[in-house]
């Protein structure tokens, strides 16, 4: 068992660090995503991230990447994350989106667009999740018709995107054949933003803040060559960028900010609290589980080195880490008082934005699911959608509602 | 970075299951409820297997190996409920090791069984070096080492203290400064007093020592002392981690099986995400096994932290572990019948051992305030 760096790896870490120290004064100090001149600034750094070797670290050296592997990406990770400067803005398209496009892609996508993507010069946003298909993300509505010249028109909604208000592209899920059972008729699409049809909205959220948008398609036009991945293969596409998905959120634990140390300095200021056993004691309890995340982490980072994909367990990392957050909120709300609920001071933020957390990516109540019949092998949930083309499928869904 | 078992991790785990399985530990868990003189000697397998040495240096005729691989046993003994007296030895025979004592290669060999009258050390807010009361939560003072080097004090709830030949205990000296003294049992003033047990395959004795002689462990500081109750901790966490892993599999085989309403049970949700919520606790718990093995070796200031995290985590899982295997199995579950009802003993006993679970959790949120 070993958790220090390799020589080699203390050599890169090294490198890393060089760098960071050398430039960290050119970074943009942290400010609200909502501001256009922030998000410039933020493309700008990316940019200079990316020149330097730090964005994009495991993407194939042919594709402008660093050829390296998970591990090193976690030490550019942490030493980002030890300087105090934020790391890649488009985390969404350099650590799920970008990786789909080398595995599923063309070579003319990869060419077009990996490289502004890597850069900041274009960001990208990912539009699977809709009002009716979140969890069940196979159900997706949005449809794209073929036309003659081989073009398509896409109809539908998209929500939860993240981004989508700065972003140039974005990765879409839509139903191509609606006669065929829902998991067998989709396809991936990239989209322009800026194309003639599409609307984006603001999705304010607990906090008052809108990081998340509503994006609507109306009667879009894209191009043939829109098409990423294998006609009516878009669920296979899909699940690529969830599989990238875990793994972004994984390696990138540690920068969410939901760390133990931070709690325990919030508790220790208190005097009293500092004393009082009922604070200790659910201090404690919550840091035990974010102890374990961690050290999860660091599994997780072990298996990878040997070769292995991490499994849909994975997801357990999340439940634990978004509960303990959210008991840690509670405890530092319970301790400070009415005042750790200020806007502009540094918990509410925090408080307000986990409970939707506990949602994203699916929900914990299907992940539970998922985790319980493909790691501890229990039989499924009954499933009344089987088999049944997706037409006939809404049919029966809809009658079912007007009945009851 | 490599947190794989290496390949003489997996054989001494593969080892252990293996001269565990030979015997009928749970069936015989359930017999000795009624009759404890059913309980099976496993301390001759123990050192047929080379356990008693296992982290006492080669030179003193151990095996030199770490407290990582120490879990690793005590794992498989918690699988099986195996009542194996390592969790009193274990950190008894690295004291003595310490010490270079000339007792130690007896203890590695397993000819001297040792346990080891564990005293908590001072946390973040203070306080002096406790040990467990024989009632109530006002933790006792440490046996004390008078001038003239005989001990007098009590010590309750000792793990692996009956039949011991040599106690290895915490004290302090008169001006409380902490000291480890070892007292060869039976002797003068020394008493030992077997305890009536929830769990029959825990082993627990109040130890008394009245004016008992007691030899000083020379080389053994403040730091090993302190070391030691950790280890206790960890070693007892992975324990408990054993026995949530079968308390789990057997979980979820019955649910597989098991039908109501035309559908495995399994398949209900609110089985199934219970059963998942063991498998998360499982996962924590072995994550943290991990960090407390590595740190043990190479962040001894993180140790105190990791170990306690890693109790907390094993003793919450096992508290869940057994009581979803009892709900799981429906009413035969709370029955003799079934083997639930060990589990659920070993985890309420367990739990509040060595200064108990919410001990260590306050003792994590102490660790991590004394830090900031």
């Amino acid at each position: 068992m070993d958790l220090n760096d390799t020589p080699e790896q203390a050599r890169y870490r090294a490198k890393v660090r060089a760098w960071l120290d050398e430039h960290a004064s050119e970074a943009p100090a942290q400010q609200d995503e909502d501001d256009p001149a922030y998000v410039t600034a933020r493309r700008a750094w990316q940019g200079k991230l990316a020149a330097a070797g730090l964005a994009g670290v495991a993407w194939p050296a042919e594709l402008g990447g660093q050829g390296l592997g998970a591990v090193e990406q976690v030490i550019v990770n942490q030493e980002i994350s030890r300087a105090g400067v934020p790391g890649v803005l488009d985390v969404i398209g350099v650590g799920m989106l970008g990786p789909t496009i080398i595995a599923h892609g063309s070579d003319e996508q990869k060419s077009r667009y990996l490289g502004p993507m890597l850069h900041g010069d274009e960001v990208w946003c990912q539009l699977f999740s809709e009002p009716a298909a979140g969890s069940d993300l196979a159900a997706v509505q949005a449809r794209a018709v073929p036309e003659a010249d081989g073009g398509w028109r896409l109809t539908g909604q998209k929500v939860w995107t993240t981004n989508a208000h700065f972003a140039a592209f974005g990765l879409l899920l839509a139903r191509t054949d609606p006669e065929v059972p829902k998991h067998k008729g989709l396809t991936m699409f990239i989209v322009p933003m800026d194309a003639p049809g599409v609307t984006i909205r603001g999705l304010r959220q607990i906090s008052g803040e809108a990081e998340f948008n509503e994006v609507f398609f109306d009667d879009v036009r894209l191009e043939a060559d829109a098409v990423c991945g294998p006609l009516g293969g878009g669920w296979g596409t899909a699940l690529t960028t969830l599989m990238f998905e875990r793994l972004t959120i994984g390696l990138g634990s540690e920068s969410l900010g939901y760390r133990p140390e931070r709690y325990a300095r919030a508790i220790a200021g208190d005097e009293h609290a500092r004393r009082d056993p009922e604070a200790r004691r659910r201090l404690g309890e919550l840091a035990v589980e974010l102890l374990a995340v961690k050290f999860t982490g660091y599994r997780m980072l072990s298996a990878l080195q040997q070769g292995q994909i991490p499994g849909p367990e994975a997801g357990l990392a999340k439940v634990t880490t978004v509960r303990s957050a959210i008991a840690a909120g509670d405890l530092i709300a319970d301790v400070l008082g009415p005042g750790a609920l200020d806007e502009d001071g540094e918990w509410a933020y925090m408080i307000s934005f986990l409970p939707g957390l506990k949602s994203a990516g699916g929900t914990e109540e299907i992940l539970r699911n998922t985790i319980g019949e493909r790691v501890l092998g229990l039989p499924p949930e009954p499933r009344l959608d089987k088999g049944i083309p997706f037409s006939e499928l809404r049919a029966k869904e809809r009658a079912a509602v007007t009945s009851s | 970075m490599n947190l794989e078992l290496t390949d003489e991790q997996t054989f001494l785990r593969e080892a252990a299951r293996d001269a565990f399985s030979r015997v009928k530990t749970i069936a015989l868990a359930r017999e000795a409820l009624e009759d404890p003189a059913q309980l099976p000697d496993l301390w001759p397998t123990a050192c047929e297997a080379g356990w008693p040495g296992l982290l006492v240096s080669e030179e003193r005729g151990g095996a030199g190996l770490s407290a990582f691989e120490a879990m690793l046993v005590m794992t498989e003994a918690g699988r099986v409920l195996a009542g194996v007296p390592l969790l009193g030895h274990l950190p008894a025979s690295a004291l003595l090791d310490g010490a270079a004592d000339a007792r130690t290669e007896a203890v590695a060999e397993g000819e001297l069984r040792a346990a080891f009258a564990a005293a908590r050390p001072p946390g973040d807010l203070g306080g002096g070096w406790t040990v467990e009361p024989r009632a109530g939560s006002t933790r006792a003072a440490a046996p004390v080492l008078a001038d003239d080097g005989t001990l007098t004090g009590t010590v309750a709830w000792v793990p692996d203290a009956p039949g011991a030949g040599v106690l290895v205990v915490a004290a302090t000296r008169p001006d409380g400064a902490p000291v480890a003294v070892a007292v060869d049992a039976p002797g003068a003033g020394v008493t030992v007093e077997p305890v009536v047990r929830y769990d029959a395959t825990r082993a627990l004795g109040h130890v008394s020592f009245d004016g008992a002689a007691a030899d000083v462990l020379e080389g053994v500081g403040e730091e090993d002392l302190a070391r030691a109750w950790f280890l206790a901790q960890a070693l007892l966490a992975a324990e408990s981690l054993g026995a949530v892993e079968t308390a789990l599999s057997v979980s979820v085989a019955y649910a597989k099986e098991r039908f109501t309403f035309g559908r495995a049970i399994g398949s209900y949700q609110a089985v199934k995400h219970g059963l998942v919520e063991v498998l998360r606790l499982r996962e924590n718990t072995y994550a943290l096994l991990l960090y407390a093995g590595w740190a043990y070796v190479d962040a001894r200031d993180e140790f105190a932290l990791a170990a306690s995290a890693a109790r907390a985590a094993g003793g919450h899982a096992l508290d869940v572990a057994s009581r979803t295997m009892i709900s799981v199995h429906g009413g035969i579950g709370a029955t003799w019948e079934h083997d639930a009802p060990l589990f659920f003993r070993r985890a309420q006993l367990s739990r509040r051992l060595l200064g108990g679970v919410g001990e260590a959790a306050d003792r994590v949120a102490g660790e991590l305030m004394r830090a900031v």
